[in-house]
């Protein structure tokens, strides 16, 4: 048996090597190649999907390059492209930061600065964890009930409440309960000394949220909002029940009021039109549409883990 | 004798601030309140939207149209037990891919991988879990149906399938379940796993018998909403599972089948002729209701789960 060397040079690799003798764990390797498996798994899917969808999307792509992010929709695939979808989606997005933002961030504010914990609180809280478990399909019901049919006037009188304003409107409930939920999380992140400190010198609740709290926990506020804006961008179903999926629209100059009333089209809407297609040229093109919408889902991901990793902060 | 004042003693009226400075705090303070409420009024109206319709629904539906046999809105045959086999089919392929897959990467990630591993491994599943639902019902339908369900399925399958369907609802729920799984295996304190070792336990013995009880309630609670999120799941069982226009009672994996959530958007998408005279517009709202019902209830469960059953460490 191996003697156990002097301390300085005892690693655990040299006790493990003492005390099991030389055999090998057969069956904790084998336990451990298979769980590596199940990861492995996942990557090759991912693999195999991004592959898949090169192979077919990159020609239309070489074909038109850019002409076919720019083209609006059509019923001839060697015409349509992402315009209209790519414009209706950045509204959209606009319109779920206007929105979601703000309220997500003001709700996290309250629940962990203000709020006392109370069983009203926690049933706040409780309430929200629900919401954010809620398909996003149902969002889409309540869009429809709410901003399609009920609030009509004022979303879009003439596109029978369809409009890009409902649409928003709708996506930004979707996302709100994830927006409350990291932005709590970054809240919580601060140390209470600091806020201690702040109102030991004699500031104000308000005071020491603007001033220490927020500023503190902003990098985590920002990544878990690009989070959401993300998820926001390659979310269907909801927009599927407002009424998203126009096949045909035209954009002339129209004023801001006119777009936010008007109809549209988003980049996922018009992919889930052209996945029903069963001709080939539509498959490229939906595998091509797909593209665009990974890069930029893909991209604004990336973006927010190097935001995390460059502001991550250890207290 | 009753006490004198000191003249220069500090009270707590001196300490509350100016009248100006307390408006300003009561005014942000109910800001931040009332962008709070606005949580609690989105769930009442998903509540109000959702029974209003669904009790016009029930009221005015034939009960037998309830049990039809097949689920055709357009001609009137709403069979429940269609749709929601579908969904339960659907979701219960998906689970039977992601609890292995899930908790596989799970467990590896938290007790297996080292710091350098885990740092190039976990995007793997972060990036797996940004991919939207629309994408994966893409790639169920143009790659996991013809590639994968014709070869499993004996005497082949239709186009559009549950399997492949239910395939891919797996593939989008395992990030889910792995990284809630992870999250609580991480948070087993060192302590029971170094006194797992001083027993002379392997790490696999470790790993199963002392690091899996630990983060039970953890692990259960990331099936739950596993399972949640695939019942509610869209967009692949609306591309891939076939159906659009309606479908018969099945539970072959291997043919066509209908979900709740493609029989919404089937009726969303049809026309406007949704908004007609007939059953169809309320039908979606009580399917909805249904659905609601569901994941809450399971959201509930998980909830209740990881308070029993957590001991806090």
């Amino acid at each position: 048996m191996a003697s156990i060397g002097s301390a300085a040079t005892t690693s655990a690799e040299a006790v493990r090597r003492g005390i099991s003798g030389r055999r090998m764990d057969v069956a904790g390797r084998l336990f451990e190649g298979v769980l590596l498996l199940s990861l492995l798994i996942s990557l090759a899917v991912l693999v195999t999907l991004l592959a898949d969808v090169t192979g077919r999307g990159m020609g239309v792509f070489v074909e038109r390059g850019l002409g076919f992010v720019t083209a609006p929709l059509s019923s001839d695939p060697g015409r349509a492209g992402i315009g209209q979808g790519v414009f209706g989606s950045l509204m959209l997005m606009l319109i779920v930061a206007v929105v979601a933002f703000p309220v997500g961030i003001g709700a996290a504010i309250y629940l962990e600065e203000y709020a006392r914990d109370t069983r009203a609180t926690r049933f706040f809280t409780a309430n929200i964890r629900n919401l954010a478990g809620v398909p996003s399909i149902v969002y889409g019901l309540l869009g429809l009930a709410v901003f399609v049919i009920a609030l009509r006037s004022l979303t879009g009188p003439q596109v029978v409440g369809r409009s890009i304003l409902s649409g928003g409107l709708t996506l930004a409930i979707v996302v709100l309960p994830i927006v409350i939920i990291t932005a709590s999380e970054a809240l919580r992140a601060v140390p209470r000394g600091i806020r201690e400190a702040a109102f030991g010198v004699g500031a104000t609740r308000w005071q020491v949220v603007r001033s220490h709290v927020v500023p503190y926990a902003a990098p985590g506020i920002l990544t878990g909002t690009i989070l959401a804006m993300a998820r926001a961008f390659g979310e269907t179903a909801p927009l599927i029940m407002v009424g998203g999926a126009v096949s045909f629209l035209s954009t002339g100059d129209r004023g801001v009021l006119e777009t936010l009333q008007g109809k549209y089209t988003t980049l996922p809407t018009s992919i889930y039109q052209w996945v029903q297609e069963p001709r080939r040229e539509f498959v490229e093109l939906t595998a091509a549409g797909i593209i665009a919408l990974l890069v930029t889902i893909l991209l604004v991901n990336g973006l927010a883990i190097i935001l995390r990793n460059r502001f991550a902060r250890r207290w | 004798m009753a006490p004198t004042r000191d003249p220069l003693a500090l009270t707590i009226a001196d300490l509350r601030g100016t009248a100006r400075r307390r408006r300003s705090e009561l005014l942000m303070r109910s800001i931040f309140l009332s962008a709070a409420a606005a949580s609690l009024i989105i769930t009442g109206l998903i509540a109000i939207a959702l029974v209003g319709e669904a009790w016009n629904f029930i009221s005015r539906v034939d009960l037998a149209a309830l049990a039809a046999g097949g689920w055709f809105p357009r001609r009137g045959m709403y069979d429940i037990p269609t749709i929601l086999a579908g969904t339960l089919l659907i979701a219960g392929i998906g689970m039977l891919i992601a609890i292995p897959l899930g908790l596989g990467a799970a467990i590896y990630l938290a007790e297996y991988a080292s710091r350098r591993a885990r740092s190039f491994l976990k995007p793997i599943l972060e990036m797996l879990a940004a991919v939207p639902s629309i994408v994966l019902g893409y790639f169920a339908l143009q790659w996991i149906s013809p590639n994968v369900v014709q070869a499993i399925c004996p005497g082949g399958a239709s186009v559009f399938n549950m399997a492949a369907a239910g395939i891919a609802v797996g593939v989008l729920v395992t990030p889910l379940i792995a990284s809630v799984a992870e999250d609580a295996m991480y948070a087993v304190p060192a302590s029971l796993r170094e006194a797992s070792y001083g027993l002379g336990a392997r790490k696999r013995s470790t790993s199963v018998r002392v690091v899996v009880p630990a983060a039970v309630s953890g692990i259960v609670a990331a099936l739950i909403i596993g399972f949640s999120r695939a019942i509610g799941e869209t967009m692949i069982v609306a591309i891939a599972a076939g159906g659009t226009g309606g479908s018969l009672f099945s539970l072959n994996p291997c043919g066509q089948g209908q979900t709740m959530t493609a029989a919404m958007t089937a009726l969303a998408t049809g026309s406007d002729q949704v908004r007609g005279a007939d059953l169809a517009y309320p039908s979606l709202f009580f399917v909805g209701l249904l659905l609601f019902a569901m994941t809450f209830a399971l959201n509930v469960i998980s909830e209740r789960f990881v308070r029993r059953v957590r001991v806090s460490y």
